[in-house]
């Protein structure tokens, strides 16, 4: 069974939401970048989201921004990238790994070549920021053709056909975006996603994540009672690898506090008694 | 949408799904607009009354081999100084009636900026323009001009603080933004319907051009050449004279300091296709895909991708692409001034210098229309350096 369906199931069973944990591979170098995402798993991340580094990141705020610009520094290629991901694969074989990229990277090496390759390094799913789902077939139909999920986004302005045609062309889940804007933390979560969870569901999608913005338990708390299944926080982990003294270790411990506020109530009490 | 937004392969509307309805509303108000006869009448009216047009087309009097007939279409005579008012007053229009009050825009030699600025100050629109911090200081007076017409100049310190990077941040603010603001793009580049509307807007130049010529020559020309940068100026010039096979449509990217270095913005020449700004097109970048910083004098030639209309032409052979270096548009650039008495942009000085190639080895009596496409006020500070006889 597909590492997404497997994780839904796990978590709907203990009554949990998916916390998803991002971070950009080789950022600050390759081997603390695959040090971090040990660290998210430690933290107790569901999922883990990674961005490959691209010189002209449009859909990205400064915090990501800055990412991609240091690992761009230290040289990292999508090809390191790969090698990062392949390592985290042999340790940790149940996690499943999301690809957010952008489309020229994707064509670069080639719709069938990045894909296979994508499959190679055990990542279960490919989000491709500037190809929304007019754009989306032919990169879907590549990523199924070898094994890799599709994961489209929507937003509460996409209208109802295109959110029908995100619903059929998605794997695994799909990403919904929490307010207009950029990813990073400047700008509060909006939450009018009752309606798009609902036709997205009506659709048959897979599971609704939630992202963009989300930096604080409460956003975590809200988006899983707005409907999400999950929700991913990407510029709160990133800025803490840029800030933090021990980057690691902060990132782990806000991982921790993150994962903690997708528990029930209950079940957290449980835990607390 | 109505339309597929495609030019063979190229073009489409590579943008976040949450920009997909600003499109969608923008297309829609274009194709209204198009049929709307008091749109038309009165963009029309603006674009005489107020702008300037019809600019002239001037033959050459002393420029250019003696056989040679060399005419200059005048877009440097537009207000604003440069072809880029056509399309912003137009856009501009469009966003009045999409109801926005607020108007973005990227800029690269600051005459878009400027376009925009002018146009914001007309229609009350709120004007942010995005600079590269590069070109902030090499077009100084534009930013000036900008700023004296109220709109708000960011210098953009990402990237290699050009003219790509003042796009990708102008596409940022709007993803957050398209619910009040319009973001006015400045050429036939990024996602669609920016490349047919921007195009149409600019099909004037050619229109009149092409009466022009026929009135003088009473015959079409041999060959229309334009500089390419996003490719605005030279779509508008080339969109009347595709049907007419025998005239050659010829682009001139900028060489830079010479096309087998890193340093040009020649980007259908040296350029593979890929994806940049939200359309399918040629683009200049590494193997991995990583976009490459472009070079050139000129800061409205200086950016690694192209109008996805272009990259069509140029497959299909419809029209030739080919460069001019710094050093060449440079030349022309002084040559112009000390034969004609015109002090054309550096940008159109590219344009020139191949033109004047072309005329070198041309059969008497040959026809050649060069797009001036704007003047060279703002250059002057650099042409004072560049030159040696500046200072
Ligand atoms: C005078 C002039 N010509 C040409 C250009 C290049 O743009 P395009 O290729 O869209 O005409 C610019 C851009 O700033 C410009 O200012």
């Amino acid at each position: 069974m597909n590492r997404y369906t497997q994780m839904f199931d796990r978590l709907s069973t203990c009554g949990e939401g998916a916390f998803g944990a991002f971070l950009m591979l080789g950022d600050p170098d390759p081997s603390t970048s695959l040090a971090l995402l040990d660290a998210a798993v430690a933290g107790g991340a569901d999922m883990i989201e990674v961005g490959i580094p691209f010189s002209d990141p449009i859909a990205d705020g400064p915090v990501i921004q800055a990412a991609a610009v240091r690992a761009l520094d230290m040289g990292v290629t999508p090809e390191v990238c790969f090698e990062i991901l392949a390592s985290f694969r042999a340790r940790h074989p149940r996690i499943p790994v999301g690809l957010l990229t952008y489309a020229n990277l994707v064509l670069a090496r080639g719709r069938e070549s990045f894909y296979r390759r994508c499959a190679a390094a055990g990542i279960d799913s490919v989000l491709v920021a500037d190809v929304p789902a007019r754009e989306a077939e032919p990169f879907a139909g590549s990523a199924i053709d070898h094994g890799v999920d599709p994961v489209l986004i929507a937003a509460t302005n996409t209208p109802p056909e295109t959110l029908r045609r995100v619903a059929a062309l998605s794997r695994g889940y799909v990403y919904c975006v929490s307010r207009a804007g950029v990813t990073g933390t400047d700008r509060q979560m909006e939450l009018d996603h009752g309606g798009l969870f609902s036709t997205l569901a009506e659709a048959g999608a897979p599971p609704a994540v939630l992202g963009f913005g989300i930096s604080q338990p409460g956003h975590v708390r809200a988006g899983l009672e707005a409907g999400a299944a999950g929700v991913i926080s990407g510029s709160a982990i990133v800025r803490r690898v840029a800030e933090a003294r021990e980057p690691i270790e902060a990132v782990r411990d806000f991982v921790r506090t993150m994962k903690a506020a997708t528990q029930k109530e209950v079940a957290r009490d449980r835990v607390a008694v | 949408m109505l339309m597929s937004g495609r030019f063979g392969a190229y073009g489409g509307t590579y943008v976040p799904e949450i920009l997909m309805p600003a499109l969608t509303e923008l297309e829609a108000a274009f194709v209204e607009a198009q049929k709307d006869e008091s749109f038309q009448a009165e963009l029309a009216a603006l674009l005489a009354k107020y702008a300037g047009r019809p600019t002239p087309l001037t033959r050459c009097r002393n420029l250019g081999p003696a056989g040679v007939r060399l005419y200059l279409k005048r877009e440097d005579l537009l207000h604003g100084g440069a072809h880029k008012t056509n399309q912003v007053l137009a856009q501009a229009l469009l966003a009045k009636r999409m109801g926005k009050t607020r108007l973005i825009a990227e800029t690269g030699a600051g005459q878009h900026g400027v376009a925009t600025a002018l146009a914001g100050a007309l229609f009350g629109l709120q004007t942010k323009v995005y600079m590269g911090a590069h070109d902030v200081e090499r077009q100084k007076l534009n930013v000036f001009r900008m700023r004296l017409m109220g709109a708000e100049v960011i210098p953009v310190e990402s990237g290699g603080k050009t003219l790509k990077d003042a796009v990708n941040e102008a596409l940022r603010d709007w993803t957050a933004s398209f619910t009040d603001t319009h973001y006015l793009l400045g050429t036939v580049a990024g996602p669609h319907p920016f490349p047919i509307m921007v195009r149409e807007f600019q099909r004037v130049i050619g229109k009149e051009a092409r009466a022009q010529v026929i009135e003088e020559e009473g015959r079409l020309p041999d060959a229309v050449i334009a500089c390419v940068g996003g490719g605005s100026n030279a779509m508008g010039i080339f969109a009347d004279f595709i049907e007419d096979e025998g005239v050659r449509l010829i682009g001139v990217e900028a060489a830079g300091k010479g096309l087998d270095g890193s340093e040009h913005g020649a980007t259908i020449l040296r350029g593979r296709p890929g994806v940049l700004h939200g359309a399918e097109t040629y683009v200049l970048q590494d193997e991995d895909g990583q976009i490459s910083d472009s070079w050139s004098v000129s800061a409205g030639l200086d950016y690694p991708a192209v109008g996805p209309e272009h990259a069509f032409l140029k497959d299909s052979g419809r029209a030739e692409y080919v460069g001019a270096t710094d050093q060449e548009a440079l030349d022309a650039f002084a040559l112009l001034a000390r034969s004609e008495g015109i002090v054309c942009a550096f940008e159109s000085a590219h344009a020139l210098a191949h033109a004047l190639k072309l005329a070198k080895a041309a059969a008497e009596g040959t026809v050649l229309v060069v797009n001036i496409s704007g003047r060279g006020d703002k250059d002057m500070e650099q042409a004072q350096r560049l030159l040696e006889f500046g200072a």
